[in-house]
């Protein structure tokens, strides 16, 4: 029954599919992206409250969007990688980390430019900014983990027994809004109800999530090729695809 | 472009800096895939010719 499945997580087969998809998600992103940014920052009405500085939620909330997205992708593909000993699993996981990280990095800069003109600070100690900053250190912390072995398969599933300990903070992260005072606004868009956003300015924002994960997508790709190509240079498939470029 | 689009309602100097960070990853992302490919493809190919050095 998952036969199928294993073919897919072999390692010639996610060097050639990923292959293949790295232009279709690479042209669609730029695509989606250029069109999000040009509607996010002329086409969408100034907020009531905010003005045109509410436009940074068009790069800020994809960016910390991503940068969960990218560390559960981490923790699953880690988690995989423990339970069925696939080992693209962890290859998978690697290829993610510095993706991830930098989109972190992204939503705390853009948030903290957000924050000067509407809280009067670039940074406190509010749990969802707070929380945002342990992510960048996990990711930090499962990146220096992986080459700290000089055995590279210790060092694998060290690095996704952390990313699978890590993710509770994702939920966290989500929440902290909720469960605790916050000077950070409530979601406006992953709400059970209605999203509290005119459709004016949501739609660019959908539009700027989209063009992200095709992103995330097209470098994740890329990198998983190179991380392919590292962990296979023996294999006599690697001999003929490096060949035939 | 009108004045008032580059100005963002007051807000340029917040607006514009983080649009461009966010910019700047997205190019930092693509850059550092593409060059972490392009090595991984040497190491490759060094160690096949290496390889096929030494069985000759």
């Amino acid at each position: 029954m998952w036969t199928w499945f294993y073919r897919l997580a072999s390692p010639p087969s996610v060097y050639r599919v990923a292959a293949a998809l790295t232009p279709w998600f690479l042209t669609l992103a730029a695509i989606v992206i250029g069109c999000g940014l040009i509607a996010g920052l002329a086409i969408a009405p100034p907020d009531y409250q905010q003005g045109d500085a509410f436009r940074i939620i068009y790069v800020h909330a994809p960016s910390a969007w991503l940068s969960l997205f990218a560390y559960t992708t981490m923790a699953v593909a880690g988690g995989i990688a423990l339970i069925w000993r696939i080992k693209m699993g962890h290859a998978v996981a690697a290829a993610t980390a510095p993706i991830g990280a930098s989109f972190t990095l992204a939503a705390l800069v853009t948030g903290s430019l957000w924050g000067r003109p509407m809280w009067g600070t670039y940074w406190a100690w509010d749990p969802r900014l707070t929380s945002e900053l342990i992510l960048l250190f996990l990711y930090v912390g499962v990146m220096a983990l992986r080459p700290a072995f000089e055995d590279p398969s210790r060092g694998d599933r060290a690095a996704a027994l952390l990313s699978i300990v890590g993710v509770v903070n994702v939920p966290i992260i989500k929440y902290s809004v909720v469960w605790w005072n916050s000077l950070h606004q409530a979601a406006t868009v992953a709400k059970l109800g209605r999203p509290s956003m005119p459709g004016s300015m949501l739609w660019p924002l959908l539009t700027m999530f989209l063009g992200f994960m095709l992103f995330y997508g097209a470098v994740l790709c890329i990198r998983l090729r190179g991380e392919v190509l590292n962990r296979e240079r023996q294999a006599v498939w690697v001999r003929e695809a490096i060949k035939s470029r | 472009m009108s004045n008032s689009f580059w100005s963002m309602g007051g807000y340029a100097r917040y607006v514009w800096p983080s649009v461009a960070f966010a910019c700047a990853v997205l190019a930092w992302n693509l850059w550092a895939a593409i060059r972490y490919l392009a090595a991984a493809r040497q190491r490759t190919a060094r160690a096949l010719a290496m390889a096929a050095s030494d069985s000759a």
